[in-house]
């Protein structure tokens, strides 16, 4: 249906246009959308976004490249460590830089425990949408809390971590914390199945998710999606399989897809990334090698961050972020300062299909559907 | 075809284990981890980072700080701000009279540790850091900032012993080099 802003009908009743946020705690953020109700049937949806605008791109423009990595944390402020990951691969593609090899094991393990930090948030706060207080989402933040404190012993921050440098990571990790992972990743199965058993035969959860907000391939395909929110529509596209960056190409992995593309698929999609992410924590974990952690070239540059300037050129780096493709694009004109920077941000690109998705269903269900696709406004606003 | 209203029950009995066993498992496996926070605390980590702080050896004038300025310029957000001391001949002293770092800016990235070249500012582990104004509370003098080395071996007790290792060796590299060869040649 062709969403029309002015509020007529044609059968003769007028549509009911409503406001939805920006303060509304279930639009996970200062996000606003201007809905057009008939009855309880939506018609017509205007996602607006910008509230939380910080002008990243033109502060990290005037800025030396490692000072713009703690401001990297700040986009996608659930999992920062896909961002490090993201701006680092990007500098060292533009310097020509290459990383130990036991830096890309520490690189991996910290990338993948994020995403498991980022899947459990995203579940739990889309079945507190669903209307299942805080259950489910306490149970998962028991268990990203042992995580998240494991990342504040390691990278000194438990959110902002800042932990990756061009050419390496910040801190080694000791044998303490690589038992630690381990004990974190032996135990997450028996959790998981738990939190299968308390969720995914529900049938609450199964009638409240199956058939809606189906987004068809096609249409998430045009439309440029990544992430789960692709796969959940059947679209095998996984960036870490595709570019295989970093060493992913030598772990054994599946990417989960989805068959339909509704809430339901795209909810337990993220459960089954959660298990072949624990998969890659476990091959990583056996095989990472001794070594040195940054590369010896850009060791004089931890001191002196303003001596760092590559050459001139472009570079356009992207990891598999939880929430879909994370670019960064970055011109470099021999400066200490990027001449030119770009987030191409998975969450603001995921959103543009909202409407899609919402048309046709119930008011309610806009709210598990905006849920489902894993919005942080720190990073579609930026 | 299983029963409809299994799932849900099934979900009821994980609550309802969850629940009853919470009482007797430990905090580290499933039982009650709450944190009665202001009568309760965490373990610190010690990598822990929050805001920086000044170190001074013995007494504050022997603060450790020269007044590069070289955190002054690559602090990201650019929340420092140092005068060096001019003595009375109009000599800049390698002290920084004006020390201010502004809290409320400070997004405690860690960078100015990282970069000084004088083993001088640290990250702190004080969190509790609330003011009634914004500028009066919330910039912090010299004065305040700076910490004793003791306070800093208590807080971050690798780092610092690390760093005081490696101050005795400079200072004691230093010393032999300032001291006359034992045996001077005699002119012939």
């Amino acid at each position: 249906m062709e969403p029309s802003m002015d509020l007529k009908n044609t059968n003769g009743a007028s549509l009911l246009e409503i406001n939805f946020g920006p303060q509304h705690p279930s639009t996970h953020g200062v996000f606003r959308m201007t809905i057009q109700l008939e009855g309880e049937k939506i018609c017509g949806l205007k996602p607006v976004f910008g509230y939380l605008h910080r002008n990243h791109e033109q502060i990290a423009e005037n800025l030396p490249y490692a000072a713009i990595m703690p401001y990297t944390d700040r986009l996608d402020y659930v999992n920062a460590l896909a961002n490090n990951f993201g701006y680092a691969l990007t500098i060292e593609k533009l310097a020509g830089l290459e990383v130990p090899e036991r830096a890309e094991y520490i690189r991996v393990i910290m990338a993948e425990l994020a995403r498991i930090v980022n899947h459990i948030t995203v579940i739990g706060f889309m079945l507190n949408d669903l209307g299942a207080f805080f259950t489910p989402l306490l149970y998962a933040f028991r268990e990203r809390e042992r995580i998240l404190d494991l990342f504040e012993e390691i990278t000194g921050s438990r959110l902002m971590n800042n932990y990756f440098r061009f050419g390496g990571v910040k801190r080694d990790l000791t044998n303490a914390n690589l038992a630690a992972i381990q004990k974190i990743v032996s135990k997450f199965p028996a959790f998981l199945k738990e939190f299968e058993a308390l969720l995914t035969k529900n049938e609450i959860l199964c009638m409240r998710c199956q058939n809606i907000g189906i987004l068809p391939a096609d249409v998430a395909t045009n439309a440029g999606i990544t992430g789960p929110v692709l796969r959940a529509s059947g679209v095998n596209y996984d960036i870490r399989k595709v570019d295989g960056y970093s060493i992913y190409n030598r772990f054994d992995f599946k990417i989960p897809l989805g068959e339909k593309g509704d809430v339901y698929d795209r909810f337990y999609i993220r459960v089954l990334e959660i298990r072949e992410s624990l998969k890659i924590l476990d091959q990583a974990l056996s095989k990472i090698p001794q070594g040195e952690i940054l590369n010896k070239k850009t060791l004089p540059f931890i001191k002196m961050p303003r001596n760092f300037k590559p050459p001139v050129g472009e570079a356009y780096g992207r990891v598999e972020s939880p929430k879909g493709e994370l670019g960064f694009y970055v011109v470099s004109d021999g400066t200490p300062q990027p001449w030119r920077y770009h987030v191409r941000a998975p969450s603001l690109i995921n959103l543009t299909v909202l409407e899609e998705m919402c048309l046709g269903q119930k008011i309610a269900d806009a709210i598990i559907i905006l849920g489902s696709i894993d919005i942080v406004l720190g990073e579609t606003d930026r | 075809m299983t029963l409809f209203g299994m799932g849900v029950f099934k979900g009821m009995v994980v609550t309802l284990k969850n629940f009853l066993t919470s009482y007797f498992r430990k905090p580290d496996e499933g039982g009650i981890f709450t944190v009665q926070y202001p009568e309760e605390r965490e373990r610190e980590i010690e990598n822990f980072r929050n805001f920086p702080f000044l170190v001074y050896d013995g007494t504050q004038e022997k603060i450790r700080c020269v007044a590069c300025g070289i955190c002054e310029r690559e602090c990201p957000p650019k929340c420092i701000h140092i005068e060096m001391e001019i003595d009375a001949a109009g000599k800049p002293t390698r002290k920084p009279a004006v020390f201010d770092i502004d809290y409320g800016l400070c997004m405690n990235c860690g960078m100015c540790e990282e970069v000084c070249p004088f083993d001088s500012i640290f990250m702190d582990h004080a969190f509790e850091v609330t003011a009634p104004e914004r500028v009066e509370g919330l910039v912090r003098h010299k004065e305040e900032l700076a910490k004793s080395n003791e306070y800093f071996q208590k807080v971050r007790p690798t780092l610092a012993s690390v760093i005081d290792q490696k101050r005795k060796a400079a200072e004691e590299k230093k010393k032999a080099a300032a001291q006359p060869p034992a045996t001077p040649q005699e002119p012939k």
